[in-house]
Parts: C-alpha cells; structure tokens; sequence
C-alpha cells in the first residue's frame, strides 16, 4: 500500500523506532521565540547540557514586541526579550532581535528566508507552527519541556500521527479567499475534529492557491485540533523557494527539487479520516463565538443556541452569545465594530495587506473605527512600503505599525479595552484573547478591509 | 518528575467544553520566565466571578479537575499545565484533551484522564450533590473512584509508564545519541541551516 505525504516524511526522519515505544524523530529546523523559551534554556543550565545543534536553531523577537517606534515600555515584556537574547548569545543561537530587517513573527520569517523547505520536520513552542506545513514540512507546536528537549537533543519522541485528507473540490469562487475555506473547514470539522490527526489539504481550490494563502490555511490546522496541517510541494511551492537566502543554490537546488518531487500522496495510500467540501458552496466567513469552529458564511444571522444537537454545544453556544454580546436571529452584517485588525501569522504577510490595501484604496475607516494594519514581518513592511501600501492605510485613516504580534493575543500594548468588538484577521476568538473582555470576529483581509470603511461586518460587495 | 502512581483529592466540576488555553491562563501571565508561580493565572478571567467552582469553599482546595470536553485546545503554552499544577491540581479529567496540551502534561506530570462523556456528567453530578467530595485517581488500575461510582480512563501507554516510573525525557532520548549521530551523518547537504551561508 502507498503512503501519504506526512508518513513519508515521517519516515524519512526517524531516528529510532522500537517496538512498543514512540518513534524518535529527527528535527531539521527548531524555531525560538521569547514566550516559550526562557524555563527551556533554564533546564539546559541546570543539566549542564548544550545547544546541540546551533545550526539548525532560530530565534526572533516577536510576542512582546511594541508595534509602535521606541524600547519596550512594560519592565515584564522586555525582561522577557532580554532574557531570549541573553540566552541566545550564552548558547550560540542565532537571534532576530527588534531593529533587525529580518525581525517578525517566526512564522512569518521562515518561510520568507526560505528555511522553511519541502520535507523538514520543523518544530517551535508556538501552536501556529502548523504554518510551514505549507510547504509540504511536516510543521507542529510544541511545549517548553519539548523546546528543551529539542535543543538538548535535536530529536522528539512522538507516537506517528494519523492522517486525514482534507478535500476541497473545484474551483474556488471570485472573492473566496484561503481565511474563508479554512474557517469553513474548521466549522465543519468542529474544533476537536482534527485531534490526532495531521490534515492534508487537497484539491482544486487547493492547488490552485498561492503560497502565502496555502500558509493561512494550514496556519489555523491547529484550531480544529489538528498536529499539524500539509500542502504537497509543486510548481508554486519551488518557485516561491528559488533564489531566497537559505534556499539551496546550484546542483543543491536541483538535488533537493528532484527529492522534493516525491513528496505526494501516493495514489493507493489510505488515509484514516477523509473530509470533502465543495468549493463552489463556500463564500466569505466570519466566526460569531468564542471559538474558531463557531463560524457562518457573513450572510448569515446569528444561530439559536436551540438550534445545536447535543446540550454541550447547545450550552457553549449560549455563553459564546452571552460574552459575545449578540442576539440569536441578528444579521451578522449588522453587527458594528470597533477596531480592525489586519495582520498576525495567519494573514500578515504581503499579498494579506495587498488584498486589504485593494478594498480600502480611495475610501475612508469609519469613524467609529479603528484600524490597526501590522506587518508580519520588518521585510513585509519595508516591501509594502516600497509598493506604496502604507500611504493607501494612512490615507484611509488606518494605522500603519512595525511588525509582531501584536492584537492577535495583546502582549504587547495592543488591547481591545473591556467590551470593545473587532472584525481581526488573526487565528483565535477566544474570550479575553485580544484584551480582558474583548469580543473578536475572525474574518479575512479582505472582509476586515470592507468592515472597516462600513464600521459593520462586511464584504467588499456591501462597499 | 515525581512518579505518579494514584492521587485522592477534592474533585472539582468545571462545566464548560472548550476550555482553551486563554482561559486556563491568559497571555499577559506568560511574560514571566520562571518555572513556578503561575497559580494566580489560573481561569484568571473566571475566578473574578464569584460563583466561580473555584471561588466555592467546597471547591477551593480541589486538586482533581473534572472538565468537559475538548479541554486545553488552543495554543501550546505549557503555561497552561504549569498554572493548574501551581494552583494544586495534580489530575484533569476529560472526554478529550487537545494534543498539545496532553503532551505537555505528561511531560510536567499532570495527569489527563480520558472518560467517556457519560462518565464525566457521571462524576459531575457526584461532586455537585456532595461538594468537597474526593475523587481517588489510581494510574496502576487506570480507574477513578467517587463514592460508589467506578469508572475506566484512558491514557496513553508510554506517558503512563513515564509517569509511574518518574522519568526524565531528555535522559531517556540521550541514551540513544549514537543513533542520533548516525542520522545526522547521512543527512542530504542541502538540508536547511541557520548558519550564514
């Protein structure tokens, strides 16, 4: 029988495998960050142990980090960056800092630095890691016991993942974007849908998509539960690759490609779960509760809580509309904002501005709203920059910021106040995420861009 | 780690599916870089509410969580395990556990107990009709016990036997450093690296 795309890789990095015991698994590339970093190198200094393998390890300044110009005002946030970068100069690892042209969010950064290959088993104390699977890497978040265990060992017992084909079929229709089929996935498959499994998305719609959109896609595998999330590398995927820094170069960059061709499914492999949705039936999502499976097409009203199955969903329904301010029967395009943020790991990068930059070109955010436009990454700013994007946000009446984090989980200084409504481009809509009593609505760049000038959820149509 | 091998404790019914790991403990507490101390993160948001199972003197010194299902979804931070076993938690009762956050608990050894939902409306009930009630967790046996009720969990093979013998990762894996070596000696040169080429 063939295998999948994710046993194949898996295959090809264990280390050891031994009857009743998990697999060891060798890691090509261990990203850091100052978040879940600090107790792992604390471990290390109390075993004695060392960084083993320097050059496969990265870090960045990305979760604390002020999104505004100058040094970072909370004492606890920049002890945090601190203490990374003290770590990284007392080990060896190579560092990112704030100031830095390659600084950003870690997810962003590897894939633009061309790190992020074809087949490497990548892994980094972020749950978003899911991301670089994108690029056909088999890509999952980790804990800071297995931060330290990484960089002890350069390898991680793990049991093998199962597999499930995610299928989307046909074409995707005009001004669908990759934020609406993954939205529409995780509703489907509900937030535990994917626990234990690696997804690997499939199909037209699928193939069809950019690099940067098939990384919004599988950035968000982890909020339907799922390890991880796959793209088999092609065409697209080599061509974004070729000639970035850390790419291969010459006879490398030929013997790499010919090994990253064989990175498919195999016709007759079986995968352990299958799920199948229609492209043609999707349409601009927005997600009404407080998490990332409770999402609608935004033509929709807001659902009855009586309308669900089982008394579980029934009851999270009812306390996801509690905390989320709405009534049952409401149209979701009614519902007014706040503050819109565009950016994050999920939909910070170049082509997420430009497709925001295009709605909002020549039109004014509301004036009850806020906008916040953050960069993914210091190269995305300086390139959208260069393209003029800043001017058209600024011109709108949004804010243009430095790269990081920022409102996807408020670290840093940029909070939704107590009761405050956004239409966010990020990852997570959990209460309080984006500040202590914050409602958030995930939505595409290009439903936050139209939200913002219509101060109520929109889609670029309503403009 | 200490081995684990049963804990009887005060069990406390948390009602709620999806408890993510914002709720467990919101970001603004992961800017610390110790190891300890995270007790006051814990459902920081809803301990300001005083009906809170927490906030309940039955409830206060309850070191046995019985959650529902799809318990610590959301981000990787081990934060989340740290927090409840700051607080005195040393088990977590669920119909089912996000991956990352079951991983981290084994790995810090916080014990995640895997019942069928019936079990866990079960056990709720239990603890809601005799608040302060103690729930007996035996990791040999794989069995909780709750008055009269005995019910089955699950948990994985290798993190139990971790779990009961105590044991360290990183020890366990660098035990096998020549396999480790021998990998990396046939690893294709074009690789990625971080190096500066």
């Amino acid at each position: 029988m063939g295998k999948t795309l994710a046993e194949k890789v898996w295959q090809q990095h264990v280390v050891r495998s031994a009857e009743g015991e998990p697999d060891l698994l060798f890691i090509d590339l261990h990203l850091l960050h100052e978040v879940t970093s600090p107790q792992a190198f604390d471990g290390l200094r109390l075993a004695g142990r060392r960084v083993r393998r320097t050059d496969l390890t990265l870090a960045t300044e990305d979760h604390n980090v002020p999104t505004t110009p100058g040094p970072i005002s909370d004492p606890v946030s920049r002890t945090q960056v601190e203490t990374l970068r003290k770590n990284c100069e007392e080990f060896g690892v190579r560092l990112f800092p704030m100031g830095d042209a390659q600084q950003g969010i870690v997810h962003i950064i590897g894939p633009q630095l061309g790190l992020t290959q074809p087949g490497a088993t990548i892994v980094c104390g972020d749950s978003h890691t899911s991301t670089h699977g994108a690029f056909g890497a088999l890509a999952f978040g980790i804990g800071t016991s297995e931060v330290e265990h990484v960089l002890a060992t350069q390898a991680l017992p793990l049991k093998p993942f199962r597999t499930m084909a995610i299928n989307v079929d046909g074409a995707l229709p005009e001004g669908v974007s990759a934020k609406d089929i993954i939205l529409a996935v995780i509703a489907e498959i509900g937030t535990g849908g994917g626990q234990g499994y690696v997804l690997e998305y499939r199909g037209e719609a699928i193939e069809g998509l950019s690099m940067e959109a098939r990384m919004t896609i599988c950035n968000m595998s982890i909020e339907a539960g799922a390890r991880a999330g796959m793209i088999a590398p092609d065409e697209t995927t080599f061509a974004y690759l070729e000639g970035r820094e850390c790419a291969p170069a010459g006879e490398e960059w030929d013997a790499a490609v010919e090994e990253w061709k064989k990175l498919r499914t195999d016709d007759d492999a079986q995968f352990d779960a299958e799920v199948t949705i229609d492209a043609a039936s999707l349409s601009p999502y927005v997600t009404w509760g407080t998490n990332p499976g409770q999402g609608l097409p935004l033509s929709a009203n807001v659902p009855d809580p009586e309308s669900f199955g089982d008394d579980s969903a029934k009851a999270a329904a009812s306390s996801a509309l509690e905390y989320m301010g709405l009534t049952p029967g409401q149209p979701l395009k009614e519902i007014s904002v706040d503050t819109v943020f565009l950016g994050s790991c999920t939909n910070g990068r170049i082509e997420d501005l430009r497709a925001a930059a295009e709605v909002i070109k020549g039109r004014k955010v509301a004036d009850s709203v806020t906008m916040l436009v953050v960069p993914g990454s210091a190269r995305v700013r300086l390139d959208a920059e260069a393209e003029g994007l800043d001017k058209v946000f600024t011109e709108a009446g949004a804010e243009w910021r430095l790269a990081g984090c920022s409102m996807c989980l408020g670290m840093n200084p940029d909070q939704l106040q107590p009761g405050e409504r956004s239409a966010s481009t990020s990852n997570r809509n959990f209460e309080g995420r984006q500040g202590k009593g914050g409602r958030t609505h995930l939505v595409s760049p290009q439903v936050a861009a139209a939200t913002a000038v219509a101060g109520t959820l929109a889609e670029p149509g309503d403009l | 780690m200490e081995r684990f091998i049963n804990h009887t404790g005060v069990g406390a019914p948390l009602r709620r599916s999806n408890v993510d790991t914002d709720q467990i403990i919101p970001a603004v507490y992961l800017k610390r870089v110790t190891r300890t101390g995270f007790e006051d993160g814990l459902f920081s948001a809803w301990r300001k509410d005083e009906s809170f199972v927490l906030n309940q003197d039955a409830f206060r010194d309850a070191s046995v969580l019985v959650a529902g299902p799809d318990f610590g979804t959301g981000s990787s931070r081990e934060h989340a395990v740290w927090a409840l076993m700051d607080y005195g938690f040393r088990v977590v009762i669920s119909s089912r556990f996000a991956d990352i956050f079951r991983g981290n608990s084994g790995k810090a050894g916080l014990l995640t107990a895997q019942v069928e939902q019936g079990d866990v409306e079960l056990l709720w009930k239990y603890l809601e009709n005799e608040p302060g009630a103690q729930i007996s967790v035996d990791l040999e046996s794989r069995t909780i016990t709750a008055g009269e009720l005995v019910v089955p969990f699950e948990v994985d093979d290798y993190i139990r036997w971790r779990l009961m013998e105590g044991l360290d990762d990183i020890s366990l894996t660098l035990r096998h450093e020549g396999d480790i070596e021998r990998f990396e000696a046939q690893r294709p040169a074009w690789k990625p690296t971080t190096s500066v080429r």
